[in-house]
């Protein structure tokens, strides 16, 4: 069981974060939704491990709304 | 309904109406599916039971319709599986669809060698009708029809019960009771028991429809469909060309109004097409829960089925795991009866079907927050899924319409001898300690299955000459007897011995020269050895039945 990479890992961020801004691009709120969802799901399942996986949805979680975790 | 009429079963006068209170071993209360398979299971193993039924029909309605391959399994050990298969549709494909297209097809049996198919669909009164049929071959079943239980009053070693009958009242007595008068069970309410969990808000239509359709026996089920938008919608076969409907109608919708025929018929319509012929069988609106009681076993008041625990329909888990719990009580029952087991051994019983409700709740939950997803995000999720499933493998398992049955692997049980030879295969499907068995196919004296072979007493499955002469016998006339099938080798006197006609029961099994594997009457494995010891496997029937 492997753990949560929170280093740099992307060989060009700049790069990267301008391509996830662009699969958005012209799309409502509900198909942007809809788009990180597919991508959240595609990233679980490559990654695969389900520690690293839990920990990253703790991560993204961490600060927002109330502290319970479902 | 045009293809079935309910049959009428009279009240007749017991002889126990006329004396004082009479006292029986068990006495069965309700004889739906659940408590008939009792019944019968229990005479079987030679326990003569009384049921009660305020009814004198079989149901009305469809209600259950699919039987998977272990509860199948089950009813071949109780002799109505084979007319029940003969009258239903076999299925093992199952189709998902999200808005037009087809999202996913799985296979819920995609190898060969079993006798039974992952799911046949009949009607439920059918699958009543052939157990009240069997029942009443049995001389020792005394099924009392309009016998109404109205009062429940434990009292220490027995159970005494008022019973109302068009005669008026009489007074019975029962060493045990099983309650299995269903959802509602009158008799938990009346002991003040409760089962505890969640209602979902939503509600669903069962239409059944009268067709002549050359629409494939498959499991359909559509997401979001053109022709009923938002909600979801299941199509399952029948016998005699009856198709169940499932529309999901959303939480807000009037029961009443959407049982009406001029409510129902449009929505047929507008899935089968203009042109489609058919006629309303029965129709029925449901919402559902999710419960279970904290114990199914209170003294000497026994709880199975949908009595004991309720689910979702999306799964087929309600009558299929109420089979399995009459399957790992009644022989567990007979033994303590027989006074061969200590009364705790009904204990595990409680412990493996609590254990096994857990997992028909879980898979149940899960499905109805996946078929009805309860916030935005989720319904993202949920169509995210569907997407990406129509391209993408790994998202077909995440696609939930309901995780059919299947039954629950009970390794953690303390009926269970943990391996010592730790060669055996341990992933899913193995026979591993608390394992369902698997089927087979055999040369055999007892017919074509190994599943035929297996089960109503211990059994030693034993691969080539693996248990020496003597030991069969001492085997056989033990206390609790043991019987030994051997799988291929030389003829051992007292052995029944089967031939491994495609080589599955040594690949399924694991077996070879000298493998044991140790079933309880209930079909799960107990144990399993490389080598005979003789005393191994005392101790581990000994531990299989709290004798140790």
């Amino acid at each position: 069981m492997g753990t949560l990479n929170t280093e740099p890992n992307l060989p060009s961020p700049d790069d990267f974060y301008e391509q996830l801004i662009g699969a958005h691009r012209d799309l409502s709120d509900e198909e942007s939704a809809l788009v990180n969802a597919k991508l959240v799901l595609l990233l679980a399942n490559h990654i695969g491990d389900p520690e690293v996986v839990a920990q990253a949805l703790a991560a993204a979680r961490e600060g927002v709304g109330s502290t319970r975790t479902a | 309904m045009k293809t079935y009429t309910n049959p009428i079963y009279p009240y007749v006068r017991s002889p126990d109406q006329d004396a004082g209170p009479v006292r029986h071993p068990v006495v069965v209360v309700g004889a739906g599916p659940i408590g008939l398979a009792a019944a019968i299971d229990l005479v079987q193993r030679g326990v003569p039971v009384v049921v009660l039924d305020d009814d004198e029909t079989v149901s009305v309605g469809s209600r259950a319709i699919c039987y998977a391959k272990r509860a199948l399994e089950i009813l071949d050990r109780l002799g109505v599986g084979q007319r029940i298969v003969d009258k239903g549709v076999g299925w093992n494909v199952g189709r998902v669809f999200f808005r037009d297209t087809l999202a996913y097809r799985f296979d819920l049996l995609p190898e060969t060698g079993h006798r039974r198919p992952a799911f046949v669909n009949l009607q439920q009164y059918w699958l009543e009708e052939y157990l009240v049929d069997r029942a009443n071959e049995l001389a020792d079943v005394d099924l009392r029809w309009r016998n109404k239980v109205t009062r429940v009053t434990p009292r220490g070693e027995r159970v005494e019960l008022t019973v109302d009958t068009p005669d008026g009242p009489y007074t019975l007595h029962a060493d045990w009771l099983l309650a299995c008068d269903g959802a509602r069970s009158p008799v938990r309410n009346m002991l003040g028991l409760e089962s505890e969990g969640q209602v979902f808000r939503d509600r669903f239509l069962i239409a059944d429809i009268h067709m002549k359709s050359d629409f494939p026996t498959e499991r359909w089920f559509w997401f979001d469909p053109p022709f009923h938008p938002n909600q979801s919608v299941l199509l399952h076969r029948q016998a005699d060309d009856v198709w169940r409907i499932d529309f999901q109608l959303g939480w807000d919708a009037d029961p009443e109004e959407e049982k009406k025929p001029e409510r129902i018929l449009p929505r047929v319509a507008a899935m089968l097409g203009p042109d489609a012929s058919f006629e309303i069988e029965w129709a029925s609106v449901y919402t559902f829960q999710c419960r279970r009681m904290k114990s199914f076993r209170h003294g000497r008041v026994i709880f199975a089925g949908d009595a004991a625990h309720l689910v979702s329909p999306f799964g087929a888990r309600g009558a299929n795991s109420g089979f399995q719990d009459t399957d790992n009580l009644a022989w567990k029952l007979a033994l303590v009866l027989a006074g061969k087991a200590p009364q705790r051994l009904l204990d595990s019983y409680d412990a493996e079907r609590t254990f096994a409700a857990d997992e028909n709740l879980l898979n149940s939950t899960r499905a109805t927050d996946f078929i009805t997803p309860k916030s935005r995000v989720s319904r993202t999720f949920r169509d995210a899924v569907l997407e990406l499933a129509k391209q993408h493998a790994f998202a077909r398992r995440l696609v939930n319409s309901g995780r059919l049955s299947v039954p629950a692997v009970l390794s953690g049980s303390a009926l269970n001898t943990p391996d010592v030879d730790m060669d055996f295969p341990v992933g899913p499907g193995a026979m591993v300690p608390g394992a369902p068995t698997a089927d087979a196919p055999v040369h055999g004296s007892r017919g074509d299955w190994l599943l035929d072979h297996l089960g109503g007493e211990f059994t030693l499955l034993a691969f080539g000459n693996a248990v020496p002469p003597r030991d069969v016998a001492a085997l056989a006339e033990a206390a609790i007897p043991c019987r030994v099938v051997q799988v291929g080798g030389g003829a051992t006197p007292g052995a029944t011995r089967v031939e491994d006609a495609e080589g599955l029961v040594a690949r399924r099994y694991d077996g070879r020269a000298g493998t044991l594997i140790l079933l309880r009457p209930d079909q799960h494995v107990a144990a399993r050895w490389r080598a005979f010891d003789a005393a191994r496997i005392r101790a581990a029937i000994a531990r299989a039945t709290c004798n140790d």
